[in-house]
């Protein structure tokens, strides 16, 4: 089969190519010739005439000078030659690659310890981002530059406020395949989803919708490859595909060769007139966990232990306007995702203890909407509501009295936020929350942010 | 089966591309540059609306599909499209277009640019290190850019180079009468204060030679606080200006603020082609131009 289709890929380019060929050097020849010599006349004749008006423009008055000035630029101009080319720079940082590094601190006021998770999804991740007090967010270090023709390569590492340095993004990235293709490789934001590629830096809110939280630990990421093809239609057509070894949450890192999660989505989008536009998507994930330890939903004293498939599918949809399309002025953004993921495998209860294991499966959904308007340049307000459904899970009769099956409570949560951006490279805001995700712990929560960044002006996707 | 489907998808790669060029204009005066020099020998696609600010433009997904299928990219450069463009040329999956192809067009390479800063400092705002990129604003910029513009297109589509240069011609013909029209027109602009809001105008005040007394942005891309404009304000007893000129795509608020106190009237300029009702192509886009600024001399 795969001869087959060589030896077609072979004669079609063979057919195609000569004709081409034989084409070229007989008509068109004889027309560039004709063209060339038509330029060259054109030329001769433009800079015979130039340097005529040259000549009267340095006998005449002021006004005749500055037409001179200009026949000058002219003449320089008709040989369509750059006016200025980047100055060659002898040192060897002409090559360095664009740096950017961004600075984040949070002020947090709560009532309740950010550390309990949402009701029903204790072996969900929970890691929201934000504590009381004063703390430093992390500082993100950015550098990407263009390896050579072929590649580009970009590496996002993050500087936590305790210490330590872990690698968020480091990846290459074709530059010159075509045919709508691009591909990856090494560690990257998933391109599930409308949220999850986007770095903290551009959110709309100080921390991810809950759903982000407990269904993607905030932003699921992937040690892989991702093959994206962009249709060659007038409407934007994306399709995507990755592999990876497992490691973003809910996967398991783990020893082993092949794969251990794969993802597709589909994004499409287009515009409505020059104020509108959209983008609507839909994805697959799935993955397995591997002895995946939690605290126990109703005794955080003790741990559970979970293997098993993890499923996910998405939606997520977008939609902008801007009065002329002019966001600079002010603008309207709606967005909402929702996600439902099915876990189904073998659940051991009290792993120190008792240490019970029987059939577990759930299904769990969540998602959010929101809203940001700028009211005026520089000025943003916007509003926020999650929910979560922990779902009824199956739970084998061996667990039935440990494990708590139905929760009978959905967690929510609403988010109001102020910023202002005094220049694109900074920004202060201000953030209320009504968190109602744990069941009998209401939570008013205070957010007050600053996020900067330096460096290289970072170019932003949709 | 499979065997005629892949060939019939070869021939169709191969045949696309002697078809009409697919042109890619990242702002409104570039697509009627295009339009002058090429006419219906290609499909034009405006990236951008009159009324939009050029430097704050999203990747939208159907700017990323046209780019697509882009055969020739014409833009500014000088970073005025940094913040997007280079997301839209990644995601594109189009080599073509790529930054140093034939088909990336920077009309910025091919004139003399003004304000280039000698240090890059973000505390000076949101400076180009290329230089001021609204190079639009004066009409004997589109010369040079032309004959580049032309030669590219040539280069790229050379069954229609003879046209290309014959529309050319005719564009640099009736072009160059137009600048004697509007630098007579223009005389009595010479040497008149004025106030800017941003500092979109060095090459009009180069070409017209406008005196520029204050921009009410403090630094380039920062919103214009009360007492700066306050400061500002003072200065304009001292040395008093004709106007303040914003671009159409301007908020509007900060050049009537200091237009009322100052009593010196704001005067809205089109900055590109369809800015205003009148400035419907490239000649009418100077013609308004220069008739707004007159009549705010009034």
């Amino acid at each position: 089969m795969y001869r087959k289709i060589c030896l077609n890929v072979a004669l079609a380019t063979l057919l195609g190519q000569p004709l081409a060929a034989t084409a070229a050097t007989d008509a068109d020849l004889q027309a560039i010739r004709e063209q060339i010599q038509q330029l060259k006349q054109s030329y001769e004749q433009r800079i015979s005439q130039l340097e005529q008006r040259l000549q009267q423009a340095e006998a005449g008055s002021k006004q005749a000078q500055q037409q001179a000035a200009e026949a000058q630029a002219t003449a320089q101009q008709t040989l369509t030659q750059p006016v200025i080319a980047a100055p060659p720079s002898g040192s060897e940082s002409a090559f360095n690659p664009a740096i950017a590094f961004i600075l984040s601190g949070t002020y947090g006021n709560l009532r309740q310890d950010p550390a309990v998770p949402a009701t029903g999804f204790a072996m969900s991740a929970n890691n929201p981002g934000y504590s009381k007090g004063f703390s430093l967010k992390e500082s993100e270090l950015g550098i990407s530059a263009n390896i050579d023709p072929d590649f580009r390569g970009v590496a996002t590492l993050a500087l936590a406020p305790a210490g330590g340095v872990t690698v968020e993004n480091a990846f290459v990235q074709t530059a010159s395949l075509g045919h709508g293709i691009n591909l990856k490789m090494g560690r990257f934001f998933s391109g599930l989803g409308y949220l999850n590629e986007q770095h903290a830096h551009v959110w709309d809110f100080v921390d991810q919708p809950l759903v982000y939280r407990t269904f993607w630990d905030n932003q699921t990421g992937e040690d892989g490859l991702q093959a994206k093809w962009l249709a060659p239609t007038d409407m934007f057509l994306e399709l995507g595909g990755e592999i990876g070894r497992g490691r973003g949450y809910p996967g398991t890192d783990r020893n082993k060769n092949g794969t251990g999660s794969s993802v597709l989505y589909a994004h499409i989008g287009d515009d409505i007139g020059i104020e509108q536009s959209w983008q609507a998507g839909v994805s697959l994930h799935q993955t397995q966990r591997v002895n995946a330890i939690s605290p126990d939903a109703s005794n955080p004293l003790l741990n559970d232990s979970f293997s098993g498939d993890s499923r996910t599918a998405g939606v997520d949809f977008v939609w902008k306007y801007a009065p002329n399309g002019n966001i600079a002025d002010r603008y309207l953004k709606v967005q909402g995702e929702y996600f439902q993921r099915r876990l189904s495998g073998m659940l051991t209860y009290d792993t120190a203890g008792l240490n019970v294991t029987d059939n577990y499966s759930n299904t769990q959904n969540g998602w959010y909407l929101q809203s940001v308007y700028q009211f005026m340049p520089h000025w943003r307000t916007g509003l926020r509501y999650d929910r979560l459904d922990p779902g009824t899970a199956n739970v084998g009769a061996l667990n039935a009295a440990n494990i708590v099956a139905n929760f009978g409570y959905l967690p929510s949560r609403t988010s109001v936020m102020l910023d202002y951006s005094p220049s694109e490279f900074s920004r202060f805001r201000l953030q209320l929350s009504r968190d109602l995700s744990r069941q009998g712990l209401p939570d008013n929560q205070i957010f007050v942010q600053y996020i900067m960044s330096l460096g290289a002006h970072g170019a932003h996707q949709y | 089966m499979k065997k005629i489907l892949y060939s019939l998808l070869l021939l169709l790669f191969s045949t696309s591309s002697h078809a009409a060029l697919n042109v890619f204009a990242c702002e409104p005066e570039w697509a009627a540059l295009t339009q002058q020099l090429a006419g219906d020998k290609v499909n034009l696609f405006t990236a951008t609306g009159p009324l939009q600010d050029p430097h704050r433009v999203e990747a939208r997904p159907n700017l990323i599909a046209k780019a697509r299928r882009a055969d020739l990219l014409v833009c500014t450069g000088a970073e005025l499209e940094v913040a997007w463009l280079t997301v839209i040329q990644r995601e594109s999956g189009n080599p073509a277009i790529q930054p140093g192809s034939a088909g990336n067009f920077e009309a910025s390479r091919y004139v003399q640019m003004l304000e280039v800063p000698s240090r890059l400092n973000r505390a000076d705002g949101d400076v180009h290190q290329m230089g001021n990129p609204h190079i639009q604003t004066d009409a004997r910029n589109f010369l040079p850019i032309a004959d580049a513009l032309a030669g590219r297109m040539s280069q790229l589509d050379p069954a229609n180079a003879a046209y290309y240069q014959q529309q050319l011609a005719a564009f640099r013909q009736r072009w160059q009468a137009a600048i004697a029209r509007w630098e007579k027109q223009a005389a009595p602009l010479r040497g008149v204060a004025i106030v800017v809001q941003h500092r979109g105008f060095p090459y009009l005040n180069n070409w017209l030679g406008f005196k520029q007394l204050a921009e009410l942005e403090p630094k380039p891309g920062m919103e214009p606080s009360a007492a700066y404009l306050g400061q500002v304000l003072g200065t304009l007893q001292q040395h008093p200006a004709k106007m303040v000129l914003r671009a159409a795509y301007q908020d509007d608020r900060p050049s009537a603020w200091i237009a009322d106190r100052a009593h010196i009237p704001a005067v809205v300029l089109p900055f590109t082609v369809g800015g205003t009702p009148q400035a419907t192509d490239l000649f009418a886009l100077f013609d308004d131009t220069i008739s707004r600024l007159l009549a705010g001399m009034k």
